[in-house]
Formats: C-alpha cells, sequence, structure tokens
C-alpha cells in the first residue's frame, strides 16, 4: 500500500504503521478494545486521542514521565483602563464575543450626567470585555481596536503526558474544559506517539480516538495506515458508523468494521456487515455483549487480562484478523 | 423551561433520555421542542422521525482572492490565525476548510483584493413530529424539532450548532441534546440554558468523564444535576462522587434489556415500556422543581 519514503529507507525500510480506533457514537466501546488490542499485541506505543474525555489511562495506569503543557491558540482580552469605548471590537467580531461591560452614559452622551466627578473616575463611556468561551482567536478586535486597549496572547488550554505502561510507552493529554483546538493537541499526541515508535523501535502506534466526525477525529485518522470502527447494532450506531465510513472513504484511509455487543440485536448486525461488504470494507469481526468487561474496567484491566471467556476470544480473533489484513498490506 | 443534556463520555444516554423526556412531555403540553446540537452525529431523527418544514444550508464566509489586485503585501496571511490564507513571494493561496470566517484577512486588505464567499458546510432542519400510536394516547399530540447536521469531512461544528440555537424558541419547554465531550461544541450547545442535565453510567469511564464534564458546567456558572443510567451495572463511585460535591440526582435509570432492544431498532422507549414512562415522567417533574428553586 505504501511506498517507502526517503526517511524509510535509510531506516532500513522499518516504518511505524498508525491504527485508530473510532466509532462515530460515542461509548461502543472504542477504549476497552484499545486496552485489549494492547494487551495482546506485545508491545506498542498507546495514544489517548481523545483529548477531551480521555479514559485509556484508566486502563492502562500510565507512570508519568514528562508533562507538559499546551497552548492551541491565541484569545483576546481588554484592558478596561485602555478601553475608549468606541466599540469596534464589538462591531468587528462575528463571534459575539465581545460584550458591553457597563454604560454609565446611558448612552445618550460621552459624558456621565451624575453630576460632578469624586475622587473615583467614572468613565463616560461603555466599556467592553470578552467572552473566553465564544472567542474564536481570529485576533481581529485586537488588530483593529484604535486604542491598542486589546492584549492577544496564547493561553494554555491543555497539558500532555509522555508515560509508560505495562504494554508500552503511551502519550496521552487532557484538554481544559471547554476549550477549542483539540485537533491541535491530537496531533501533538499522535506526532509524539510516533517519534518515540520510531526512537524504540516499535512498529506500532494504537490510537484511541473521540467520538463524532469532526476537528479531533479529522486529526486522528488524517496519514493513518488503518482504521478501526466500531459500532454497535442500534440504529445509532449504523446511522453514526455510515458517517465514519464516508469520513475515512473522503481521506482516503483503510477501514475496517467491528460490531461490539453485537447479540443485541442480530438483525441489525447482519445489516452493518452487508454495508460493509458492499463498500468494499473489510469486517474485523463481532464481539459478544459480556457484563464481565464492566466488571474488568472497575479492576482497572483490560478483558483479556481478566477472563478467558468468548468476549475475549472475539477481540482475540479481531486482532488477529486486523495484523492479517496489515500484514498483507504491507507486503 | 430550557434543559441541556450532556454527559463527558458518549454513550451514557444523552439521547435517551432527551428523546424520551420530549415525548412523555408532549403527552401533556403543546410547547415542547427537541433540539439536536450533536451535529457531528445527530440521532434524535432516527427516533422521532420528523416531518423537515425548512431546511437552511449553513454557511461560512470564506476569502477569494482577486490576484490582479493583490499586491502581495502578505496581512492577510499576517492576520489569519487558522492558516487559511497564506501569502508566499508573488501568490496567496487559501484553504477554506481552515477558514472560521472570522473576516479579517478581507478587513486588512488595502487593495481590496478580498471578497468574501459563502462555503456550505452543514445544514439545520427545522420541522415537528407527529405522533400515533396503537393506544390511541398520542394521537394528535406533537413536539417541534431542530437539527444541525455538520457534512462530513468538515471539521468546526461551531458554526451549525450557532444556526441550529438560532431556531431555538423563546419559551416552552425546550430540551437541547448535546454532543459528548468537554471541548468547545459542547460548550456552545449548552450555553444560554437554564440547567443542565449530565447523563452518566456507574463505570469507572462514566466517573472520569462526568467529573471533567462537571467541572465545564461549574466554569459556565449554570446549575446541574445527574442522571445515572444503568444505574446497576456498575459501583456505587459516582454516586458517593454526586453527594461529596453536593450535586443532585435526578433519576436513576436501572438497566433493561428490553430498554436497550427498543432503542436498538429507533423505538421511543417511553411508549413500549410504562416503568420507563413514570421514570421520565418523574425526571421531568424534579427538573421543574429543580429550576423554579
Amino acid at each position: 500500500m505504501h511506498a517507502g519514503t526517503a526517511a524509510e529507507v535509510i531506516r532500513g525500510g522499518r516504518r511505524v504503521r498508525e491504527i485508530v480506533v473510532i466509532s462515530g457514537k460515542g461509548g461502543t466501546g472504542k477504549t476497552s478494545i484499545v486496552a485489549a488490542i494492547a494487551a495482546l499485541a506485545g508491545e506498542v506505543v498507546t495514544a489517548d486521542c481523545d483529548v477531551d474525555a480521555a479514559d485509556l489511562h484508566l486502563l492502562l495506569d500510565p507512570k508519568v514521565l514528562r508533562k507538559e503543557t499546551f497552548s492551541g491558540g491565541k484569545r483576546a482580552s481588554i484592558d478596561p483602563v485602555l478601553c475608549t469605548g468606541c466599540g469596534k471590537c464589538e462591531e468587528l467580531c462575528r463571534f459575539g464575543a465581545v460584550f458591553r461591560t457597563s454604560n454609565p452614559g446611558g448612552g445618550q452622551s460621552g459624558v456621565s450626567s451624575d453630576g460632578p466627578r469624586t475622587g473615583v473616575e467614572v468613565s463616560g463611556h461603555a466599556e467592553y470585555s470578552i467572552d473566553g468561551i465564544a472567542c474564536e482567536g481570529c485576533g481581529v478586535c485586537a488588530y483593529f481596536c484604535p486604542a491598542g486597549a486589546i492584549a492577544f496572547e496564547e493561553v494554555e488550554n491543555g497539558v500532555w503526558y509522555i508515560s509508560q505502561t505495562r504494554y508500552g510507552p503511551m502519550v496521552h493529554a487532557h484538554l481544559n474544559a471547554g476549550e477549542e483546538n483539540s485537533g491541535k493537541l491530537v496531533t501533538v499526541v499522535r506526532n509524539h506517539a510516533k517519534r518515540i515508535a520510531d526512537e524504540r523501535g516499535i512498529d506500532t502506534v494504537l490510537i484511541d480516538g473521540s467520538p463524532g466526525i469532526g476537528c479531533p477525529v479529522i486529526a486522528s485518522i488524517t496519514g493513518a495506515d488503518l482504521v478501526l470502527a466500531v459500532t454497535e447494532p442500534t440504529m445509532s450506531g449504523v446511522h453514526d458508523l455510515e458517517r465514519v465510513v464516508r469520513l475515512t472513504q473522503h481521506f482516503g484511509i483503510e477501514a475496517m468494521v467491528a460490531v461490539n455487543k453485537a447479540d443485541i440485536n442480530s438483525d441489525i448486525t447482519a445489516s452493518i456487515e452487508e454495508f460493509v461488504r458492499r463498500e468494499g470494507l473489510t469486517l474485523a469481526g463481532r464481539i459478544r455483549y459480556d457484563g464481565a468487561v464492566t466488571e474488568a474496567q472497575i479492576r482497572g484491566r483490560s478483558i483479556v487480562e481478566v477472563s478467558d471467556g468468548p468476549t475475549t476470544r472475539d477481540v482475540k480473533r479481531i486482532w488477529n484478523q486486523m495484523r492479517f489484513y496489515i500484514e498483507q498490506e504491507e507486503r | 423551561m430550557r434543559i441541556a443534556i450532556a454527559s463527558g463520555k458518549g454513550g451514557t444516554g444523552k439521547t435517551t433520555v432527551a428523546v424520551n423526556m420530549a415525548a412523555v412531555a408532549a403527552r401533556h403540553r403543546e410547547d415542547v421542542t427537541y433540539i439536536d446540537c450533536d451535529v457531528e452525529e445527530p440521532n434524535g431523527h432516527i427516533f422521532f422521525k420528523p416531518t423537515v418544514e425548512k431546511i437552511e444550508t449553513v454557511m461560512v464566509p470564506v476569502p477569494r482572492v482577486d490576484d490582479s489586485k493583490c499586491t502581495y503585501c502578505g496581512e492577510c496571511g499576517y492576520i489569519c490565525q487558522y492558516k487559511a490564507i497564506v501569502s508566499i513571494l508573488n501568490k496567496v493561496l487559501t484553504f477554506p476548510e481552515l477558514c472560521h470566517g472570522c473576516g479579517g484577512c478581507t478587513l486588512v486588505c488595502q487593495d481590496g483584493a478580498i471578497t468574501e464567499i459563502p462555503r456550505a458546510v452543514g445544514k439545520v432542519e427545522i420541522g415537528s413530529v407527529h405522533f400515533s400510536d396503537e393506544t390511541g394516547l398520542m394521537n394528535g399530540k406533537h413536539l417541534g424539532m431542530v437539527q444541525g447536521v455538520l457534512d462530513v469531512k468538515e471539521a468546526m461544528p461551531g458554526p451549525v450548532i450557532r444556526r441550529v440555537k438560532a431556531y431555538i424558541p423563546d419559551s416552552g419547554l425546550r430540551i437541547i441534546d448535546a454532543p459528548p465531550g468537554t471541548s468547545c461544541p459542547v460548550v456552545e450547545s449548552v450555553r444560554g440554558s437554564d440547567y443542565v442535565l449530565l447523563v452518566t453510567e456507574p463505570t469507572p469511564f462514566g466517573l472520569h468523564d462526568l467529573t471533567i464534564a462537571v467541572e465545564t458546567v461549574r466554569e459556565m456558572g449554570l446549575p446541574m444535576g445527574v442522571v445515572i443510567n444503568r444505574a446497576d451495572i456498575g459501583d456505587d463511585r459516582v454516586t458517593r462522587y454526586c453527594k461529596s460535591e453536593r450535586i443532585t440526582v435526578l433519576a436513576e435509570i436501572p438497566d433493561d434489556r428490553r430498554v436497550a432492544e427498543v432503542y436498538s431498532r429507533g423505538g421511543i422507549i417511553v411508549d413500549a415500556i410504562s416503568w420507563f414512562a413514570e421514570c421520565m415522567q418523574g425526571l421531568l417533574q424534579r427538573l421543574s422543581e429543580e429550576v423554579a428553586v
């Protein structure tokens, strides 16, 4: 599938492959499957790219070796002392992020009508402030503020970690509540995971993606070698699978599909498998519903570490299918 | 009363609660609207099968550069924070899919070389749901529905969510189905609500993601409560957490395979399972008490 790049040739043809587990719909079992595959795969680098609700660490128990802060962009803030209340920022902001904090003049004139001024400076004009949550960090207000009252600076909006787990290195992150630019943080996590794999001669990076099809998902899958789309046999699962499949097709990424909790509705499972065949994708397999997966999660373990039952066998079969597929593609 | 249903973790039952609460409410009142802000994967329509009355295409204004006027001063590339417009020597390149539509490049261009053209990124569908069931109980009942759909391959749900919100009525019971997670799309969906209902499950993943969702909602300064779905599948750490954080648990929904089956085929659970209908009715009652306080 991949022609070797110059860098690969230099490294003797060895290249790091990236496998991404996504789902569209949340709660289909991505993270549980990633942890199980990590346990089965021998040494891999795991990357938790679900940066706004990261859970993989709860199963892999990483020991943090390095912690770095992340800045995904800049934010505007208005200095109330310098603000003349001209309203240019409010006029130009397209995200509704500028709001009026006071209007002592009642909007009539530029001078306060509350009598003579006392020691406290009464500003005769409206003052403005930025709603940090609504601000998209475009910087237009700062650029055009005639008073130079708007600062536009890098903000810290998350952290990322390099850690060690019982199955190899792990790169993970935490995006602060309500922040933007999760895609940038995903890219940071992915790049470090790949670099570590490269340095340590580990051939696989296993990525836990986020639900949905937007920014963080796109950042997780672009340029990856294989996507495993995990779905469930519900109408919602089918609908959301179709959208992630379209996404992988748009970016030209190979995708396999696994149906989790397949026995909850075997008719829908069959129709998902039919869809997979029709789209020319590869079926990775079915996983049976098993309460033992939740029990394993409560113990901080993946299912394959605590059980030899049918679900463990299902996951093993899926991993074998994936390995077979990758080896064929790489030949 | 405007209620947002959020969760942190995906798949905990946000849509199940939002849809079924709306359906139960529609039995008794006229002014119920279900709003699907999970524009990356909107699922409410699967259950409601609404009649769509209006479709709005969501546009983001993106730059178009007139090469004959451009002097390659580079100011557009300087102001753009998203690398959506880049000036290299005698060439200006635009990357519309990265553009947030802030208008900065158009404003800074001294040569009048940049105009904005609309680019479609998704749609908003406005419609209604008309119920009819075997019992006749729901015949003639209806609710309003608004949903946003982000086009596949688009990265930014924000503009679609903002347009969805423009269609939220000013009054009545408005139930907003938010996306999973805690980042900007969730905040955008939840903003402006009277109350946030966080749906979780009693597992380590459910608890962990609940704690970050709580942090987000606190930062926004909104009142909130928790629904524990599949309440008997895990352990009691979510309950203990809510107690220690003084967060009200408004409902605990037991795990029932029949619920999963109705859900799996896209059915409305309150029409099929009476204990679930009572549970949703109780939840609505608790919510109205909470919001009234």
